[in-house]
């Protein structure tokens, strides 16, 4: 019997999340989630606190997803980062935010935290403070004679802000260490309390480059929680724009990876590419990165003749052009040799830490949120999620590349197939039984699976949303992956990575 | 490689006439550079960009700028490595208390004399973010700002149209 099922024979539940249960338990119940996470039996999808109850999210292989709740009027709960580390981050962000904490958690240090906001606990009590800034004690490395590299928050390239403290031995990482926290924006506090289409603004500015994920989730969960459905015209839209988003990524993602090689002919064209899914893009529905476009209760444009027209196009051209890309990517022995066998992440730890996206499927993980727990219209569309097993640059090239054209197919099929009709409803029509309504969501953007988690309060306004980018779980196993590389290929390793600072700091 | 190479060298270019002017962008300059500065200036400049929270779409938006089709530096505009290199600081983001001594130091680290560019309805006023415990709400509420590239994010156009019409009028008077 799945965990699962047995909790939900065991506890109550909470009887008012759509689609998965969401089952309320004890500590005990708590401690024995938490050994099955730590067993690998289980994948943890996120933790989250709502100020009175921490939650968690998990999935077994061949189960439904579930969310389990555990209330902690005392501020303190069970640690899962102490036997399963990638809940670590997670828990530390809580006790930022919330001033709850887990017991026994193995690093206490704050972490969005940086003792900058003049205030602390800022969804608890908003305790006042100097902001004068908090040291922040990094781990060390012991051994022969080592040097530190401190990099960041403000990179060389146009690129987001975080700081990365290498430890080296020569030219080699024998530690790296990440501290993120420096694009936190307060999202949850901004969400509280308003009307669902504000906080579907919000949510599509938590990642810019995974807007229409973000949109799609939010929406998701929230035509959950309300217990209706975006009309099937809205369904297939959303695919659309969301394999558009992907494709645009990918190219980009692929020159990056090559320009970082030192090879910018690859960039170059890429670029192009890209440039020309954000036309496409634009001329569609009318945003280039298409943002606010997906909104609860459907889409806020119609595709037209002229739109489908351009999407035709656009599949063609890039069938015409990626080709020749792929070719030279192959080709190229001073490229390969900087992408093959750099930057290896190991199968066991993307499984234990549920890495989404490329970088799990780069590492042996069939994970895609379209799969499963699937969602419309994908659980109707004939496609394959790619999969290598070596983890190395290089593999996570391939898999982009090969996302690519799973991404052109379906766009074909969901242009083919699509219903006509109305592609918005409105929202009052929602049933409105019991006091608080929850609804999850877990979709697959670009980089990954992004989770989203809405409590609606009785007028309909957001009580309390949480938005987990794949991020969370790929931050930490970059810091893994990099060891025992030199200092120079960091940034090739890193834009093989490519997670969203924004996303993870929220 | 050597056959994309030559088909590249035959085709015609894929990069497009630059923009039009922006009436009012350029009366917001024309109002903050002066004269000197102008002279000093020439008709290049050299721009680091900072992100100070943004959500990364307006990085995307500042990359595009690079792609063949708006081929930033024909304008002689350049994107460097350190505000050390920098004349313009192009800075993203409602600028989060958590960003914001490394925007001041970057700032204090770029020669005189110098240009602040607020980019996207962030860096105008803190955009979607105004308000949170996290933000300052905005570039100008930092840094003293000479120029807002609205929009969210501006598309390349709209950010090409911006710096142009700074190059242009810091040489205007030489
Ligand atoms: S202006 Fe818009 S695109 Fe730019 S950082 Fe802000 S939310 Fe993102």
């Amino acid at each position: 019997m799945s965990l699962a099922s047995a909790l939900l024979d065991e506890y109550a539940s909470a009887g008012t999340q759509q689609p998965w249960p969401r089952v309320v338990v004890d500590a005990d119940g708590w401690r024995r989630i938490v050994a099955t996470l730590a067993g690998h039996a289980a994948t943890l999808i996120s933790l989250w606190c709502d100020g009175s109850a921490v939650h968690l999210s998990l999935y077994e292989e061949n189960a439904r997803p579930i969310v389990v709740s555990l209330d902690c009027p005392d501020g303190r709960y069970p640690s899962v980062g102490l036997s399963h580390p990638p809940a670590l981050r997670l828990e530390r962000a809580i006790a930022d935010l919330y001033g709850v904490v887990a017991e026994d958690l193995p690093d206490n240090r704050p972490w969005l935290d940086h003792g900058r906001w003049g205030v602390r606990r800022p969804l608890r009590d908003c305790a006042p403070d100097a902001a004068t800034g908090d040291a922040y004690a990094f781990l060390t490395a012991e051994g022969p004679p080592m040097h530190q590299i401190p990099v960041g928050p403000v990179h060389a390239g146009i690129i987001e802000p975080g700081h990365f403290r290498f430890t080296a031995h020569g030219e080699t990482v024998v530690r790296l260490e990440e501290r993120l926290g420096y694009v936190h924006k307060g999202v949850e506090a901004l969400m509280k309390g308003v009307p669902s289409a504000r906080a579907a603004a919000i949510a599509a500015r938590v990642s810019g480059d995974s807007t229409v994920a973000y949109s799609l989730a939010f929406s998701l969960a929230v035509e959950s929680a309300l217990r209706v459905q975006a009309p099937p015209r809205a369904v297939w839209l959303r695919a659309i724009m969301a394999e558009l988003e992907r494709l645009a990524n990918h190219f980009g993602d692929i020159g990056a990876i090559c320009n970082d090689a030192a090879f910018p002919l690859m960039q170059a064209h890429c670029a192009a590419l890209r440039e020309r899914a954000l036309r496409c893009a634009d001329g569609c529905f009318g945003h280039r990165l298409m943002m606010d476009r997906i909104t609860p209760g459907g889409v806020a444009q119609d595709l037209d003749d002229k739109g489908v027209a351009l999407l035709r196009g656009l599949v063609i051209d890039v069938r015409k052009h990626f080709p020749k890309l792929i070719g030279l990517y192959e080709n190229t022995a001073s490229l390969q040799d900087r992408t093959v066998a750099t930057g290896t992440l190991d199968a066991t730890l993307a499984a234990a830490f549920g890495a989404g996206g490329y970088v799990g499927r780069a590492s042996g993980r069939t994970f895609d949120a379209r799969k499963n727990p699937a969602y419309a219209p994908y659980d109707d569309l004939a496609f394959k999620a790619p999969t290598r097993d070596r983890g190395d640059v290089d593999a996570r090239v391939w898999i982009r590349i090969e996302e690519v054209d799973q991404s052109l197919l379906l766009i074909e099929q969901c242009l083919g197939r699509m219903p006509s009709g109305p592609v918005r409803i409105g929202l009052d029509g929602g049933s409105r039984e019991g006091d608080a309504m929850e609804g999850v969501a877990l979709v697959e953007g670009f980089r990954g699976d992004i989770f989203a988690w809405v409590r609606l309060a009785e007028n309909g306004t957001i009580a309390h949303c949480h938005l987990r980018d794949p991020s969370w779980f790929q931050w930490p196993l970059l810091e893994k992956a990099i060891e025992g590389n030199i200092v120079a290929d960091f940034p090739l390793c890193n834009k093989s990575f490519n997670c969203s600072y924004s996303g993870h700091d929220l | 490689m050597r056959k994309l190479l030559l088909t590249s060298l035959l085709k015609r270019s894929m990069t497009e006439p630059p923009p039009v002017d922006d009436a009012a962008m350029n009366a917001e300059l024309l109002a903050r550079l002066d004269a000197v500065s102008r002279e000093r200036l020439g008709r290049s400049l050299s721009i680091r960009q900072v992100d100070a929270g943004s959500c990364n779409g307006c990085e995307l938006e500042i990359h595009a700028l690079g792609n063949v089709y708006y081929d930033l530096e024909r304008f002689g505009l350049r994107f460097v490595a350190s505000p050390r290199h920098a004349d313009v600081l192009l800075v993203t983001g409602p600028v989060t208390h958590n960003m914001r001594e490394a925007l001041e130091r970057t700032y204090r680290a770029t020669p005189d004399p110098k240009w602040v560019v607020a980019v996207g309805d962030c860096g105008f006023d803190g955009g979607v973010f105004a308000g949170s415990y996290a933000c300052t709400g905005g570039v100008s509420a930092v840094l003293p700002v000479d120029l807002h590239i609205r929009g969210c994010p501006p598309s390349p156009t709209a950010l090409l149209q911006g710096l142009i019409a700074l190059v242009e009028h810091s040489a205007a008077r030489r």
